[in-house]
């Protein structure tokens, strides 16, 4: 820090200010916090409302036991297949129709990359949304989760302005040599776009398994549940919720920890959130990064 | 992937000289067809399912079957006093949310501002990294959290403030119409903050630090510097930001609401993106859609309202 006189008013005003922010802080981990040590501890003392602060009679019953109600591994399934197939694909396709659209000679090539540009800002709304995808046959359909992320405008952008800042030379000498656009596509542009592809890929895939309104419009077959959707139908009914944990075998009775509507929720809820904790750790300057170099355009 | 015979097309296919007679504009409106065609279906296409407004249709029946209504369901919006009464509290809610969202956005700006004042950098980045984790788990993981901190026997909020001689019994915060607005404006900042910060936070790092110093030479105190120097150097990132957020008046989005909402609190929690989704599943499609096409028209129109207004003050367009 600079070298100055500290005036009382100066450490009374960092005083506040790193109260608030540790403050701040604890408000945005402490619920995460509070549900992990819910569901390790006794399942007894969490209903009761024991478990403030830190876990008591420590056990792993529920992790165990949550896998066998019936649908979750089915809908983990499904969360993962979408994030996994979803990514790949919305990844591959911005990364070519981002690297397409720098190339000048494009026939109408501003009138295409603007009609993609103005799906940002506009939409048919909703519902004439899901009448089309109705009509597609995209309802209780695994395409539904899959085919409409594909082109994401935004990421096409990212691409765009990250391959025009490329020194121009290298693609040219590439030309020169007789490459045609997917071969320098292919091994010159590739190559130097991993760290913006690192950055969508990561965007995509939180989005993915984030997802959840389209399995509320366009899925009612629950077989094509994902878990966030289960997440929120265990959450509204818990009456049924109650009636599945009876009806899943072994779950209730055999077990030394009795399973509660809570404790699954709870777990469930743990297990949905845990892949983001995960990852969010190694990935956090990615979407910093991706954030930035959108403004830039935005 | 790399095949021999292709690199010897490409070998033999000099600069400008076009492989197999396509010249290279067309080659290359070719290779992106297929993404525009996706482009076209599922953001284009959707625009032909107003037409469903203007029938008397219900799923399942094909829309030939099924009678031309002209104007009815856009009528039937201001139909009659219930009706009436309905439009005006879900445009009532979307506003209020909305404004609050626009009086609000000056937390991120605060926060970025205040973050740069703390000089312990493992701090900063500390404060930084987690509060915006929030940011990065859907609107059903912000309920489920809530739901569990919150809940009436064992919560942990009802908990302790019972215990601390505050309330005698749990109260049921979430299934509750009183301060509704007031509730999803202060989860959208705690998932938010964080993150919002962050392009402010950019903008303050891309000040010179020599307008600093030379401000602490003339004897600026640490608020001076805040608002003659810190200040001026983000209004422009606040500015953009919050002139979309006028183009996107009434899009509330329906993540947030729909998972936050059930029967106590609907009245007040139904904003118009909320609002087509339950009268559509409510099953009647062609009122929903009537809904859904006048929003995306009053929607366009605010955007070029902001957009004129930015080139008005700012000199140039958004979009």
């Amino acid at each position: 820090m600079r070298k100055k006189k500290l005036h009382s008013s100066g450490i009374a005003f960092q005083a506040i200010n790193y109260t608030l922010f540790g403050l701040f802080t604890l408000t945005c981990i402490y619920p995460f916090y509070y549900l992990f040590i819910n569901t390790i501890s006794s399942n007894d003392l969490s209903a009761a409302g024991y478990i403030t602060f830190y876990p008591r009679e420590i056990h792993f019953d529920n992790y165990m036991n949550v896998l066998k109600i019936n649908g979750l591994a089915e809908a983990a399934y499904v969360s993962i297949y979408r994030t996994v197939v979803g990514t790949l694909l919305t990844v591959g396709a911005s990364a070519f129709l981002g690297y397409l659209f720098t190339k000048k000679e494009m026939w109408l090539r501003k009138l295409w990359y603007r009609m993609l540009i103005v799906t940002m800002y506009f939409s048919a709304g909703l519902i004439p949304w899901y009448i089309t995808m109705n009509n597609l046959g995209l309802t209780n359909n695994y395409l539904a989760y899959i085919l409409p992320t594909i082109i994401t405008p935004f990421n096409i952008i990212l691409v765009k302005t990250f391959v025009e800042a490329l020194p121009p030379s290298l693609e040219e000498s590439a030309e020169l040599d007789g490459a045609g656009y997917s071969k320098v596509f292919r091994s010159i542009i590739i190559p130097l776009i991993t760290p913006i592809l690192a950055t969508i890929t990561i965007f995509s895939a939180v989005n993915q398994w984030n997802s959840f309104i389209d399995t509320a419009f366009l899925m009612t077959d629950t077989k094509y549940y994902t878990l966030q959707f289960l997440l929120w139908r265990y959450l509204n009914e818990s009456s049924s919720l109650a009636a599945l944990i009876r009806n899943s075998q072994d779950m209730a009775a055999s077990m030394q920890h009795k399973q509660t509507p809570g404790s699954v929720r709870m777990t469930v809820t743990m297990i949905v959130v845990l892949p983001i904790l995960i990852i969010y750790p190694f990935f956090q300057r990615f979407f910093v990064k991706g954030i930035l170099i959108g403004a830039v355009k935005g | 992937m790399r095949s021999p015979s292709t690199n010897v097309a490409h070998v033999t296919d000099h600069g400008s000289g076009p492989r197999r007679g396509i010249p290279n504009k067309y080659k290359l409106f070719l290779m992106a067809f297929p993404f525009l065609v996706t482009t076209f279906i599922f953001y284009y296409l959707p625009i032909s399912g107003w037409i469903y407004a203007f029938y008397d249709y219900t799923p399942g029946i094909p829309l030939s079957d099924t009678e031309f209504v002209g104007f009815k369901w856009f009528k039937s919006i201001v139909a009659n006093q219930t009706q009436m009464e309905e439009v005006l509290r879900v445009l009532k809610n979307t506003v209020a949310m909305s404004a609050l969202g626009i009086i609000t956005s000056v937390f991120p700006v605060a926060f970025a501002i205040l973050l740069s004042e703390i000089k312990t950098s493992w701090f900063r980045r500390f404060v930084q990294t987690l509060t915006t984790i929030p940011n990065f788990i859907s609107w059903i993981l912000v309920y489920a959290l809530a739901f569990t901190l919150f809940s009436v026997d064992n919560g942990v909020v009802n908990t302790l403030l019972i215990k601390l001689g505050i309330i005698e019994e749990g109260i049921n915060f979430l299934a509750t119409n009183s301060n509704i607005w007031l509730t999803m404006i202060a989860w959208y900042w705690w998932k938010s903050l964080g993150w919002g910060a962050i392009l402010y936070l950019a903008a303050i790092t891309g000040i010179d630090q020599e307008l600093y110093e030379a401000a602490e030479v003339d004897g600026a105190n640490r608020f001076r510097k805040i608002w003659h120097i810190t200040v001026p150097g983000i209004i422009p990132t606040f500015f953009v930001l919050l002139i979309l957020s006028i183009g996107n008046f009434i899009n509330n989005g329906v993540d947030q609401y729909f998972a936050f909402q059930n029967a106590m609190n609907k009245d007040s929690i139904e904003v118009l993106d909320l609002y087509v989704y339950n009268i559509a599943f409510a099953n009647n499609f062609p009122f929903a859609t009537a809904v859904s096409m006048l929003k995306s028209v009053v929607s366009v129109f605010l955007l070029f309202m902001a957009n004129s207004l930015s080139k008005l003050v700012r000199g140039e367009t958004i979009i």
